[in-house]
């Protein structure tokens, strides 16, 4: 009972409960025109012939008189399934004929008596039966009446009532029992759907709603759901390393700290001690606020926050800018910085984020290129900007060791740090934020070697794609 | 000069209070936006430090208000957002500069310096003097003791904000937004290098330095005493 009340409650059951109501309502219209038509077309054939019969009376009459009339009635009358036939007198008594007995008031009238009337047969006058009639007064007084009797055709139109009756009767039948098994298949399916929808909220986003492979309305909904879950799995499992890694990478600056500040307040320490380690402890904290902001700006960007909005931005001018702000620095480490900047590039984007991208960049690309203990004479990094088939290529590359191939997916994570005792300074935030930038662009970030002929210095080329605009 | 903090952490206020008034400033404090609007409209102030969240009233609408008022008090916006969108709605509701938390106490004291002296700014000036050094704004030409220095378009643009804030600090932050209009902190310190190329530009071969570094603040720029 609840499972019909359930059902009750399902979009595809009412709506194919109206369906079944218009289905109804239209075919029981039909039946009734179908049933009013044929017996118009039957009624209008009685009449015909009725007319026929009339006239060929009408001609024997002339013919041959009274007689001559009596005479064909009379035979006429005999025949198998004949029509009615009566003459009466002028005050109604039934003269001759084939009918025993007639409803009063019939002679009164003249011409077709359209509405039927009811008369009694010879031999049996308990049964009442109807016809429709012609009315015709002779020039004598007397009254012809030739009638056909209605059974046969009321049969027929009972017959075709019944037959629409019964067809009806199985159509309605039929679509009760496709109702039934549609609408509980589609119930099935929906209760497999919060079945799953219902684990999934109980926190196990691993699982999926059932696709068929029919590639219905079902399936579509199921998919985009599926997809959409992907993302927030993606997104959950993202915020659950970040948790894992906050724990680590803030727990040990915030210990280092501390440490710094017991230590110093332990010791027999001067006013000079005490001031370089407030000093420490401000660059610790410097660090620390650094990682903050570089997550909190990661979590907003991947939130796609409406902070980050993007516009009509000349690419060209962003990298240039960023060139030139790195330029005097990479001079400084004995860098080498080329750009090869192609001009009026734009794209739709946030300078300050492609700009904060590309500063991450070649702050990496100087660090790197020049990290080798030996002073290296041909230190070089690049910048280059180039409109390619259908996409927009940013690229910062450095002669540096590069990363080894199978890291690069890697390097791209929170926190991660290939210098495993994280003496380097550096968030290991830098290409997680780059990667977050470059999805909220619709972009991708994609890690290649500078130069592969070069075994020990492979380099590093971190390439931005950026789709052209529309 | 005479400035009004409003914000509503009892802490932090005790802190930029005490520290303000080492630096010799005159501070009074609001600790909700109802009080802190009422003493704004009630004294005068050269320079006004706004929280923007704040209890009873937010910033913003302290800063709109006053200056619906045609109070032109400037207003420096002190905010846990700190991303560019917040900036541009901070400064698009009537503040003048927009300093993110945390924020280091120097960085603090440099912008309200610089906001405190905007009123007699130097602006409307077609030539900055600093020493014996000359910026012609209008001819961009840089001189020190009549002898032409030649220098980038960037390099220009940095000496042109240093020396309009002449005298006093300004914090690398600062540079890096006024000059470069970028709102990031870059990891390493591009900021010095660019300013120590500018140095040997303006001192090597000069007598005297200008363009002093303050530790742990910034530079400033300056003729020295002698």
């Amino acid at each position: 009972m609840a499972r019909i009340k359930a059902m009750l409650k399902t979009t595809a059951v009412r709506l194919s409960l109206l369906y079944l109501l218009l289905f109804v309502v239209s075919a029981t219209a039909l039946l009734f025109y179908i049933s009013a038509q044929s017996e118009r077309a039957i009624r209008g054939q009685t009449e015909r012939a009725i007319e026929r019969e009339v006239r060929a009376i009408n001609n024997t009459y002339r013919r041959s008189g009274v007689n001559g009339l009596v005479r064909q009635i009379e035979r006429r009358s005999r025949q198998p399934g004949s029509n009615l036939y009566i003459i009466a007198s002028p005050n109604g008594e039934i003269f001759a004929g084939n009918v025993a007995e007639i409803q009063p008031g019939i002679f009164d009238q003249n011409g077709d008596i359209k509405v039927p009337f009811k008369y009694k047969r010879f031999g049996d006058f308990d049964a009442e039966y109807t016809a429709l009639a012609h009315v015709m007064e002779l020039p004598n007084g007397f009254k012809l009446l030739v009638g056909r009797d209605l059974a046969e055709p009321d049969r027929f139109s009972n017959l075709i009532e019944r037959a629409l009756m019964s067809a009806l009767a199985i159509m309605g039948l039929g679509a009760l029992a496709i109702w039934f098994f549609v609408g509980r298949s589609a119930l099935k399916r929906i209760d497999r759907m919060s079945a799953a929808s219902e684990k999934i909220m109980a926190g196990d986003l691993s699982q999926r709603l059932p696709v068929m492979g029919s590639g219905d309305e079902f399936d579509r909904m199921s998919t985009s759901l599926n997809t959409m879950l992907g993302r927030i799995e993606q997104l959950n499992e993202g915020l659950r390393q970040v948790s894992d890694n906050i724990a680590h990478d803030l727990k040990t600056p915030l210990t280092r700290l501390r440490n710094r500040a017991e230590s110093t307040l332990a010791s027999k320490a001067t006013a000079k001690d005490y001031r370089a380690a407030l000093e420490d402890m401000i660059s610790e904290s410097d660090q620390l606020i650094r990682i903050f902001s570089a997550l909190l700006m990661i979590s907003r960007v991947e939130a796609g926050s409406a902070a980050a909005k993007l516009s009509d931005l000349d690419l060209s001018a962003v990298a240039l800018d960023a060139a030139e702000l790195y330029e005097p620095v990479a001079e400084d480490a004995d860098v080498k910085l080329i750009t090869e900047i192609d001009k009026d590039i734009t794209i739709s984007g946030n300078r300050e984020l492609i700009g904060q991208t590309l500063s991450n960049l070649m702050d990496n690309a100087i660090k790197y290129s020049s990290l080798e203990e030996k002073t290296r004479k041909d230190a070089r990094i690049w910048v280059r900007l180039k409109a390619e088939n259908n996409e927009i290529v940013l690229s910062v590359a450095d002669n540096g060791p590069g990363i080894p191939k199978d890291k690069y997916d890697e390097v791209t994570k929170r926190f991660v740090r290939l210098d495993k005792s994280r003496n380097k300074p550096g968030t290991g935030l830098g290409l997680s934020l780059v990667d977050a930038v470059m999805r909220m662009h619709r972009g991708e970030l994609e890690l290649s070697a500078t130069d592969d002929q070069q075994e020990d210095l492979p380099g590093l080329t971190v390439s931005l794609k950026f789709p052209i605009k529309t | 000069m005479k400035i009004l903090i409003i914000e509503d952490d009892l802490e932090t206020a005790a802190y930029l209070t005490k520290a303000f008034r080492e630096a010799g400033l005159n501070v009074d404090h609001a600790s909700d936006g109802d009080s802190g609007y009422f003493l704004a409209t009630e004294n005068s102030y050269d320079v006004m430090v706004v929280d923007r969240m704040l209890p009873k009233r937010d910033g913003l609408s302290i800063i709109s208000s006053l200056r619906d008022q045609g109070n032109e008090t400037p207003v420096l916006i002190l905010s846990a957002l700190g991303q560019v969108d917040d900036r541009v709605t901070g400064l698009r509701a009537g503040g003048d500069d927009y300093l993110t938390k945390p924020y280091a106490f120097s960085e603090l004291l440099a912008r309200v310096e610089i906001l405190g002296r905007r009123k007699g700014t130097r602006d409307t000036e077609t030539v900055y003097r600093v020493g014996d050094l000359e910026l012609d704004r209008l001819s961009h030409e840089v001189r020190r003791g009549g002898q032409v220095i030649n220098l980038q378009p960037r390099e220009y643009s940095l000496l042109e904000y240093l020396m309009n804030n002449a005298g006093q600090v300004v914090t690398r932050t600062m540079l890096l937004e006024n000059v470069w209009d970028y709102h990031f902190d870059p990891q390493t310190n591009v900021i010095d290098v660019h300013i120590s190329r500018l140095r040997s530009k303006i001192e090597k071969g000069f007598e005297g330095s200008l363009l002093h570094t303050i530790r742990g603040a910034g530079y400033i720029l300056k003729a020295s005493e002698n």
